[in-house]
């Protein structure tokens, strides 16, 4: 990670919002959405700028599912395990997304390309299996949509 | 210019809205974006304005448009309201969903928008709590717990400043009313938050929305901006969560907000006393506070005249998962499952016969359709071993593995544990444990090589796993065991409720844990 540039993101976050500890998580949102995740080298950055202890500060980021501390691939996957898709054959699409994409479940792909997550639920239970492929839904996952999305993701 | 209505929903979204969207738009139409009516097999639905009102079209594909526009169109619905899913419904909290521009001012005040908080604002706090008692309205989270009751508890307190909290975090599986509200029809919630803020004196107040609800969290953001003149002096902002489900959980989220790791708090003090920041905070369900406008409006009579035994009013049920007609119906409590399930949601969507649903997401607990005759209401499913929780039901088909859906449960939960206390961080895992013993013994299998046997007996315990009595009756013992630690020895519900659907998916599924199935289900 670029430290330096992770320094400035979070003197800016400070300057703007204030360094109220509610602001932690914020904080941590916008980090990640600018970097891409946050590396532990920047928790020392993050602890002295909230005046918390470091390992307070590893205690919060590393409680939420949301925040990566490893890059992740240039595309994300996010495919629900929930319930109401499992009702819909979630289970089988999770396993050929998975052969599809080349990437385990929870896995980023080795060249870099595509990181396929898991997510409990996205409230979009009656039209399932879903996923949410860059941030887009896509709903009614079947073999067909795996290949466009699959075609999508490859570039 | 052609005016058409089309849904921005993150659901029709989902099925492709914004390319239907695009291509009216680009036929020369007026588009406007609406939040969704509810009902997804017929999205993308497209709605256009005529002399004899909105006729809707779906579900459409942007190839659709000419064909649509020369009214020849084959799926051709006419007036989407008159829909028997829509007749039979009675929408006092989603009244405006689906059918207004969720971001016009104007078009919330034409549909009657402001009315409750007008009135509010005229009355003493204590009036406006009183009313909320009177309507009987209960917390649509989970609990159900009386909202006027709490906020009397508020109003008392002493010290300042309060908050007023709105719980946005729906992560149950199976239910979207929050996420639907928030984008069909924001300023609703934010004019229950102002209610609430006048009838307890808060000055400022959080709406908690998961991360996973993007569209959510920018429309609630563009509401506030637009409707902060009209709140004023009440202020509002959102946060983000950051995929924790626990944090649903009404103390956890007030650690999240505050900036720590989300972890349940013990209680006593009840966050209405010291919650946010050490205050006093009124905590509340999106559904909750989205229906104290309409009680203010038209009355606590008239939401109280809707409903069944202690519950009352409406409720914003979720059809989800394996069913046909799936999405949002709202309607008074008393309704049996049956009939949701059934005779609104039109079965499943396979077309293969219901064998179970699940009501109130990740912990209530699965029914099988021998117990649809069961009312919607809170006692009922409490009395029936299960619970309502937010009102989302999820329908399987008969391809559904019971015994998977109770190794699901124990696997959330572990995944999802705070932590805070042991039957439900190592409980959980345990139980995954056990689940998968039991899952491998159900299939027969020829009989192992017995080389230990006359040396040590099997026991339900051990360290050394070729020691474990891994017979299905054995495991099925253990697992209610562990059960009865973790309902009992758990510091909140999710610990405490796992049990739910794990035990009620073996009661009533015992053949899929390798036991006889129950007599009255052979014989059918
Ligand atoms: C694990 C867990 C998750 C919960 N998730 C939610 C949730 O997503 N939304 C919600 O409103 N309440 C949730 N609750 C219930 C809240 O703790 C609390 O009862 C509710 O927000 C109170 O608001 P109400 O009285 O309006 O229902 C959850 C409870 C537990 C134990
Ligand atoms: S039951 Fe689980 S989630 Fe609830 S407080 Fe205990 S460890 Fe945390
Ligand atoms: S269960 Fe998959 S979207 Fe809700």
């Amino acid at each position: 990670m670029d430290l330096a540039a992770a320094e400035l993101v979070i003197a800016d976050w400070i300057d703007a919002q204030g360094d109220e500890r509610d602001q932690l998580l914020p904080l941590l949102h916008h980090l990640q959405r600018e970097i891409g995740y946050i590396d532990d080298a920047a928790i020392p950055f993050i602890a002295a700028a909230f005046n918390l202890s470091r390992a307070d500060v590893h205690g919060v980021l590393t409680f939420y599912h949301d925040f990566r501390r490893k890059p992740a691939g240039r595309h994300i996957v996010k495919l629900c395990r929930a319930e109401s898709c499992q009702a819909r054959g979630g289970a089988a699409i999770e396993a050929a997304a998975s052969r599809r994409l080349g990437v385990a479940m929870g896995e980023t792909r080795r060249d870099g390309q595509i990181s396929l997550e898991p997510v409990y639920c996205l409230g979009l239970c009656a039209i399932g299996p879903n996923a949410l492929v860059d941030g887009r839904p896509v709903a009614r996952i079947d073999a067909a949509m795996l290949d466009t999305i699959a075609a999508e993701v490859a570039v | 210019m052609t005016r058409v209505f089309i849904s921005r929903d993150m659901a029709s979204v989902a099925l492709g809205a914004d390319a239907v969207a695009r291509a009216f738009a680009d036929a020369g139409c007026e588009v406007v974006r609406t939040g969704s009516r509810g009902l997804f097999n017929v999205e993308p639905l497209v709605e256009v304005e005529s002399a004899e009102g909105r006729i809707g079209y779906g579900p459409v594909t942007a190839g659709d448009v000419t064909a649509i526009l020369g009214g020849s169109h084959p799926n051709r619905i006419g007036d989407v309201g008159a829909l028997p899913f829509f007749a039979a419904q009675q929408r006092f909290t989603f009244a405006r969903c689906g059918i207004v521009d969720p971001l016009s001012l104007a078009d919330y005040a034409a549909h009657g928008g402001w009315t409750g908080l007008d009135i509010a604002r005229l009355a003493e706090p204590q009036a406006v709590v009183d009313t909320v008692k009177a309507s009987g309205l209960r917390g649509r989270g989970g609990a159900g717990f009386p909202t006027g009751i709490k906020w009397q508890t508020v109003l008392d307190a002493p010290g300042g400043p309060k908050y007023i909290v709105c719980n946005a975090d729906e992560g149950d599986s199976g239910t979207f009313a929050d996420r639907m509200l928030m984008e069909g029809d924001p300023f609703c919630l934010i004019e229950g938050m102002a209610i609430a803020a006048h009838a307890v004196r808060a000055g400022h107040g959080y709406i908690y929305i998961r991360s996973e609800y993007a569209f959510a969290v920018e429309t609630m953001r563009k509401a506030i901006e637009l409707s902060a003149a009209r709140i004023a002096p009440f202020t509002l902002e959102v946060r983000v969560g950051a995929g924790a489900y626990v944090c649903g959980e009404e103390t956890a989220l007030l650690d999240s907000i505050e900036g720590k790791r989300g972890q349940v708090r013990a209680k006593p003090p009840l966050p209405a006393l010291s919650g946010l920041f050490g205050r006093p905070t009124v905590i509340n369900n999106v559904l909750s506070l989205a229906a104290v406008p309409f009680i203010l409006s038209a009355g606590a009579e008239a939401y109280a005249d809707v409903g069944f035994g202690r519950s009352r009013g409406t409720m914003p049920v979720q059809l989800a998962g394996n069913v046909k007609n799936g999405g949002l119906f709202e309607v008074g409590f008393g309704i049996t499952l049956g009939e949701l399930v059934n005779d609104v949601g039109g079965g499943t969507a396979s077309g293969r016969p219901v064998r179970a649903v699940q009501v109130g997401g990740p912990l209530g607990a699965y029914f099988p359709p021998s117990m649809f005759d069961l009312p919607f209401d809170y006692e009922a499913f409490t009395q029936a071993g299960g619970l309502i929780g937010h009102a989302g039901i999820t329908v399987f088909d008969d391809s559904v593995d019971m015994a998977h859906m109770a190794r699901f449960a124990m696997e959330f939960c572990a995944a999802e544990s705070c932590g805070k206390c042991t039957p439900c961080r190592i409980g959980s895992t345990r139980g995954v444990e056990i689940m998968d013993r039991i899952i491998a013994a159900r299939i027969p299998e020829p009989a192992p090589p017995t080389a230990r046997t006359g040396t040590l007996e099997k026991a339900l315990y051990s360290r050394s796993p070729d020691r474990i009595e891994v017979s299905p009756g054995a495991q099925t013992a253990l697992l209610r065991d562990l059960c009865d630690t973790m309902k009992y020895g758990s510091l909140c519900a999710l610990g405490g409720f796992t049990p739910y659907p794990v035990l009620s998916a073996l009661d009533h599924f015992p053949e899929d844990f390798g036991a006889p199935a129950p007599i009255a289900q052979a014989a059918e």
